[in-house]
């Protein structure tokens, strides 16, 4: 069974929801990247989504963008990306989910990703800017494989797409809490409450909340809306305001239990 | 095979934007639902002749159309070789045939009720182009433009200012055309409801490309029975700069079924063989960026490189899908012109016909004179002199300073 299905198996016997961490891989060096990524791990993140860092990536915020930035000046490719995931895979056992811009996925070769992610134990991929209408290729390579396709869904989704998408897709749905790019604040819970319970009433997937969640009591808002909450923008923020490498992964692992604080109910918000 | 045979006018894109395997739509999903929207409006729009009539009414009496098809006759002389006509696009109104484009998408704009248009651009002549339609309509303007290109086209800034936009610096990656697209995509995408994205070239996700190409196909249109009211007979010939390629699109389109050749020229900076030009073509390979399929530089890894070309406006790391599918077919051929070469064309165009040419044409101006010396008096190539080069004024004094070179 994929650690994806079996994460939110588990999560709804304990009645818990799932925090999603977004990292970009290699930043901002890929051994201070590692540790990162691990301490987060271990520090109760559910899912990992890895970050390919990408040189115009046009749906994310400026705090993302620089953390690719960062990540491709240390030398960061998504062929390291695969030895870093193949790294911690011998650490840990979190579902990771590669996250993607198409463009080095089909540069990379399709063939080559598909069988690179079953080898390193890569349980889901998203890539940002491939809708469904373009997918037939990836979908070809991925078939066969144990590898779930993660979906996006907008507030801008109409429901009879949002059938599409849910069709052949897997893992979890990522539905973005408002229209604009990654990192920014802003958001308007009680229509983001009324859009989640409209969409999780159409997909049979888990639904989970991303894009603007960076706060203890963004998520203590939130975590009863969804199945789970996607945060990215707020540990990379962390990365890029810390000087002292040694010092990032304990930050980020901090991070992870104060939102976990929030989303199971311990921290109450404003 | 019978591929000569094959119509290429109104064969593509396909029912899903694509242009062969080129094309597409490769946006994040926010995007999805305006560009359904933006499709069927400009559907509606093009099958509406109450709306083709205003269009073309705009272009008459706004833009100044038709543009002139002008014979450079001294030139041809000088060279000796093939006679070389000029599809005058340098006196359309706002200097540039980008305006061709604006009024089009505007008109829509209007139609859909929207009532701000951001606009992205490089030389600033799309910038100018989209603040003067913004202006005439009354709507809110942003234009997003790079650091770099801010200091190399001031005097476009300025315009863009006094016609009441307001120009956004981008300081992200290289801070030219690619990076003013991103930025323009990405508010766009925190905007979506109320604002129209004005692109200004041949590229982008679907239906940018197709609908780009069909406001500009008025470029080839005029100048296909121009050459046969004025000259008698179709060119030989058709050269066209191409950045992202929309004045090489809206000349070339309504002669691609015709027995013409077609040369697209594309920016070789300091030549193919350094890592310094923005020939997505002929130094690229196919990937995705903006939205659309497409030739593009970029690395093994599949990061974008950067472009660079002493024209701001060719300075593009990708170019339009329509271009990669028409290379492909071998029906238009792709070729480099150096910084250096497009400069030696801008001075001797400045010299022996009386026109400031745009450095970006310049570049078509520079193949045609070196084809036209290989080719007979009988033969005729038609350039596309897509702008005027006024706002090139400072840069290129610099170029000639920096290089020792005679102004």
């Amino acid at each position: 069974m994929n650690r994806i299905d079996k994460t939110f198996q588990k999560l709804k016997q304990e009645n818990r929801k799932a925090l999603i961490a977004f990292i970009t891989a290699g930043d901002p060096d890929f051994e201070t990247s590692f540790q990162i990524l691990k301490a987060a791990c271990q520090a109760g993140v559910d899912i990992l989504e890895l970050g390919v860092p990408f040189s115009d990536p046009t749906s994310d915020g400026p705090v993302i963008e620089a953390g690719s930035a960062r990540a491709l000046k240390s030398g960061m490719s998504l062929s390291k990306t695969f030895k870093l995931a193949a790294r911690l895979r011998q650490v840990v056992d979190t579902p990771i989910v590669l996250f993607s811009y198409y463009n080095l996925l089909f540069k990379h070769g399709l063939n080559k990703v598909a069988s690179q992610m079953s080898e390193v134990g890569i349980d889901g991929l998203l890539v940002v800017d491939l809708p469904p209408e373009e997918a037939g290729d990836l979908r070809k390579e991925l078939s066969g494989s144990e590898i779930h396709i993660i979906r996006l869904a907008a507030p801008t989704t109409t429901h009879a797409r949002l059938q599409m998408l849910v069709d052949g897709a897997g893992g979890f749905l990522y539905l973005i809490t408002r229209t604009g790019v990654t990192g920014t604040g802003g958001l308007d819970y009680s229509a983001i409450e009324k859009h989640t319970a409209e969409v999780k009433a159409l997909c049979p997937l888990p639904v989970c909340l991303g894009f603007g969640i960076s706060t203890a009591a963004d998520a203590a808002h939130l975590a009863p809306m969804a199945d789970g909450l996607i945060v990215g923008s707020a540990f990379v923020r962390i990365i890029a305001g810390t000087d002292d490498k040694s010092q990032m992964p304990m930050l980020i692992a901090e991070k992870v239990k104060e939102l976990r604080k929030g989303m199971d109910g311990e921290v109450i918000g404003p | 095979m019978n591929k000569e045979k094959e119509k290429l006018i109104g064969a593509y894109p396909d029912a899903t934007g694509h242009f062969g395997s080129y094309g597409g739509r490769y946006v994040g999903e926010t995007l999805i639902a305006s560009l359904a929207e933006l499709e069927e409006a400009w559907k509606s729009a093009k099958n509406d002749p109450e709306f083709m009539t205003e269009f073309r009414s705009m272009l008459r009496d706004y833009a100044g159309r038709p543009t002139p098809l002008d014979y450079a006759g001294r030139l041809s002389d000088d060279i000796g070789g093939a006679r070389i006509y000029l599809k005058r696009e340098d006196c359309a109104h706002t200097g540039a045939h980008k305006i061709n484009n604006v009024i089009g998408q505007g008109l829509l704009a209007k139609r859909m009720g929207k009532k701000k248009v951001i606009a992205e651009t490089g030389a600033g002549q799309h910038g100018v182009a989209t603040a003067t339609i913004a202006a005439r309509f009354g709507m809110e303007c942003k234009i997003f433009m790079g650091v770099e290109d801010i200091r190399r086209q001031a005097p476009n800034v300025l315009r863009m200012q006094l016609l009441g936009a307001e120009v956004i610096p981008v300081t992200a990656g290289t801070s030219t055309l690619k990076d003013a697209m991103s930025a323009a995509l990405r508010y766009w995408v925190a905007e979506v409801e109320e604002t129209f994205y004005i692109i200004g070239t041949v590229s982008g996700p679907h239906p940018y490309p197709e609908m780009v190409r069909d406001l500009q196909r008025v470029i080839g249109d005029e100048a296909r029975a121009q050459m046969l009211k004025q000259v008698c007979q179709l060119p030989d010939l058709l050269v066209a700069c191409v950045g992202g390629g929309s004045n090489a699109m809206g000349l070339f389109y309504p002669f691609l079924d015709d027995p013409c050749e077609m040369v697209g020229v594309e920016a070789a900076g300091l030549g193919l063989h350094t890592q310094q030009h923005a020939a997505s073509i002929s130094g690229g390979s196919p990937g995705a960026l903006h939205g659309a399929m497409t030739y593009l530089l970029q690395s093994e890894e599949g990061q974008i490189h950067e472009a660079w070309s002493i024209s701001a406006g060719l300075d593009y790391p990708g170019v339009g899908p329509e271009h990669a599918l028409l290379h492909d077919l071998h029906r238009v051929t792709y070729q480099g012109i150096t910084d250096l070469e497009a400069v030696e064309a801008f001075q001797k165009l400045c010299r022996f016909e009386g026109i400031i040419p745009a450095l970006e044409s310049s570049h078509a101006l520079a193949y045609a004179i070196k084809e036209a010396k290989k080719r007979s008096a009988d033969e005729i190539i038609l350039v596309c002199l897509s702008g005027r080069g006024d706002k090139d004024l400072t840069h290129i004094t610099e170029y000639l300073q920096t290089n020792k070179l005679k102004s």
